[in-house]
């Protein structure tokens, strides 16, 4: 990166020079301010979302203190505002969603890089841009209309069959009583986060030297062989934090979670039972409350800003530490 | 001879395990890309076929939205259509000035303060990973609270949204500029923000104006930002600057979980009309690519 940003800049006088042609028009410092403002603005939002959201906030942590906050008891009705079952729900529905996302993604992003050549893979791509651009409420709508009631009927099937196995009748038991559930928002979330994650996986996939790759091939490896021995150990990192950016964005999912998770606010392993997720339960509670409940919701998103800040601080970190490694290299 | 070795060995491919191993991985990720294509087939056909019936000139311009219990050929989803137009337009108008200015600063300013455009580059990569809803609470902490419901908050969440993508997005095309250009137009005694503005900008124009594109085309289907900032109304309200407004993406979300026949007709017209504002602005993005790859060429 230094190299490409190391632009050329305006000549200053090296000798003694008159005052006037050391001082700068004014149409080009104001340009400059103008620019630096704009950039400063990244970060005063950053730092305004923080601040006063905390302060709407301060009214949920001082009603129900450190205990009452970090229950699993969601009872409005009661004034009961904890947020660990939102928390739980959204960590729930993230991982299912990175389990089913990646080796998607990383195949598709292999494909694009190493198995098909330019031309067919343009098309591919425009495939996943595509996806990229179908709305969140549109895979919610789906996802509730069509493929909850579809998914119904094989939920229970599922579970009658794993009744009394050990682990399984925890994770898959039970009897689901509709399709919105944990699973359902996690699918269609590993849906909706597959084009960033392929995407950024094969940024990093298309790094690799050529000179490795070939340097495989000589020594009579097959493609398959070469992206073990050549691309995998190079951009194993990379595509880490490629990951860990889609957990980031299936944490913070918001329309197409609140439509299909079921909306209950419950702790439990059974993956085709009805949950919540701290995005879903703003979305569908906001509206009507008032308060703490307010003050609550927006400490949810609190939490939820801080929880997505943290893991696209660690992936971008990944990135860009593999990046200058790999330069160094 | 491989004939006089008795064993004539294949050196083109390799073969028995290692051969099948590579055609069952290669497989592999054929699969997952089938597996990619079924739900996005699946809903595109959902939506173009529920959606159909329920569009029409009439359902496309009447401005009242009618209660969820009426059918889908009573009213229209008008009000829905200007809002989302509106909305839209104006963060985008806000938004693509300042993560183009923003980008400059960041690529043509990193030799002086190299740490704040590090930093600030770096932060709106991160800033792209901010969730949509938290943009939408974000507002209304800071502007509904005291200014109320209106089209022009739900603009001010989207543009807070469009921000970073626009940003990253005009970067790239930026550190794609020959810095021998740079150099040449300094040669001539230009200042740095002529030589930004009439020879670094119209360099990377066309990708800039593709990758602000599809910032919009992600922007005009986003839902959570405006729940809480522009609420939904039933009629027409041109208004962009004060009273609650309406958008095709919450008007989708209000009708998804009604169970009336009507309310979800309309949602599927109104899925379908919201993708293919999305495609348009994604089909213009790749026009424009087209465009202006042909004319550096």
């Amino acid at each position: 990166m230094s190299a490409a940003t190391a632009h050329a800049g305006p000549a200053r006088p090296a000798g003694p020079a008159s005052r006037l042609s050391l001082r700068r028009p004014f149409g080009d410092r104001a340009f400059n301010i103008l620019a630096l403002g704009s950039g400063l603005l990244v970060l005063v939002i950053l730092v305004l979302i923080a601040l006063t959201m905390t302060r709407q906030s301060t009214l949920w942590f001082r009603s129900e203190g450190w205990s009452g906050v970090f229950s699993t008891d969601w009872d409005p009705a009661h004034g009961k505002f904890g947020a660990m079952a939102f928390v739980f729900g959204t960590v729930i529905t993230s991982v299912i969603a990175v389990i089913f996302a990646v080796p998607v993604s990383v195949g598709v992003a292999l494909l694009l890089t190493e198995v098909l050549p330019r031309r067919w893979a343009q098309p591919v791509v425009y495939v996943i841009d595509l996806l990229a651009v179908v709305p969140s409420v549109v895979w919610g709508l789906w996802g509730i209309l069509v493929l909850a009631p579809w998914l119904q009927p094989i939920y229970n099937a599922i579970s009658s069959h794993v009744a009394g196995v050990p682990v399984l009748d925890d994770l898959f038991g039970g009897q689901p009583v509709s399709g919105a559930a944990f699973f359902t928002a996690g699918m269609i979330l590993a849906v909706m986060i597959t084009p960033i994650v392929t995407s950024l996986s094969r940024e990093v996939i298309a790094t690799v030297p050529v000179t490795d790759k070939e340097g495989a091939y000589a020594l009579g490896a097959t493609k398959w062989e070469m992206i073990r021995g050549a691309v995998w150990p190079h951009s194993q990192t990379g595509v880490v934090g490629a990951v860990l950016l889609g957990l980031g964005r299936a944490m913070g999912e918001t329309i197409a979670a609140a439509l299909v998770i079921g909306s209950s606010a419950t702790v439990t392993s059974h993956l085709f039972f009805p949950g919540y997720s701290m995005p879903a339960v703003i979305a569908n509670q906001f509206g009507e409350a008032s308060g703490v409940m307010r003050s609550a919701l927006i400490g949810l998103g609190v939490l939820l800003f801080f929880l997505t800040i943290i893991v696209n601080l660690a992936a971008r970190s990944i990135v860009e530490w593999n990046d200058r490694r790999m330069k160094g290299a | 001879m491989a004939s006089a070795t008795g064993q004539a060995v294949d050196l083109r491919e390799p073969g028995g395990r290692r051969r099948a191993t590579n055609q069952i991985m290669i497989g592999g990720m054929w699969l997952a890309f089938a597996v990619l294509l079924v739900p996005l087939g699946f809903v595109i056909v959902t939506v173009v076929s529920k959606g159909i019936s329920a569009i029409s000139w009439q359902f496309l311009t009447n401005g009242t939205i009618p209660p969820n219990i009426l059918p889908v050929t009573e009213g229209g989803m008008g009000a829905a259509v200007v809002g989302t137009l509106e909305i839209t337009a104006f963060a985008a108008l806000l938004a693509i000035p300042l993560g183009v200015l923003a980008a400059v600063y960041i690529s043509e300013y990193s030799d002086r303060h190299r740490w704040l455009t590090h930093l600030i580059s770096f932060m709106a990569d991160v800033m792209t990973g901010v969730p949509s809803i938290v943009m939408g609470l974000f507002i209304f902490t800071i502007w509904v609270l005291y200014f109320g419901y209106s089209g022009f908050a739900g603009s001010l969440a989207l543009a807070c949204l469009m921000l970073p993508t626009v940003i990253r997005s005009s970067y790239e095309m930026l550190r794609l500029v020959p810095d021998s250009l740079r150099q040449g137009s300094y040669a001539l005694g230009a200042t740095k923000a002529r030589v930004t503005l009439t020879v670094v900008l119209p360099a990377a124009v066309g990708g800039i104006v593709s990758g602000a594109l599809l910032a919009v085309a992600r922007a005009a289907g986003e839902t959570a930002p405006l729940l809480f900032t522009i609420l939904t109304v039933e009629s027409v309200n041109a208004n962009l600057l004060s009273g609650p407004n309406t958008a095709l993406a919450t008007q989708i979300f209000v009708n998804a979980t009604s169970p009336f026949q009507g309310a979800q007709a309309r949602a599927w017209g109104a899925a379908l009309t919201l993708i293919a504002i999305a495609f348009i602005l994604m089909i213009a993005a790749r026009f424009v690519t087209a465009r202006f790859a042909k004319n550096s060429r």
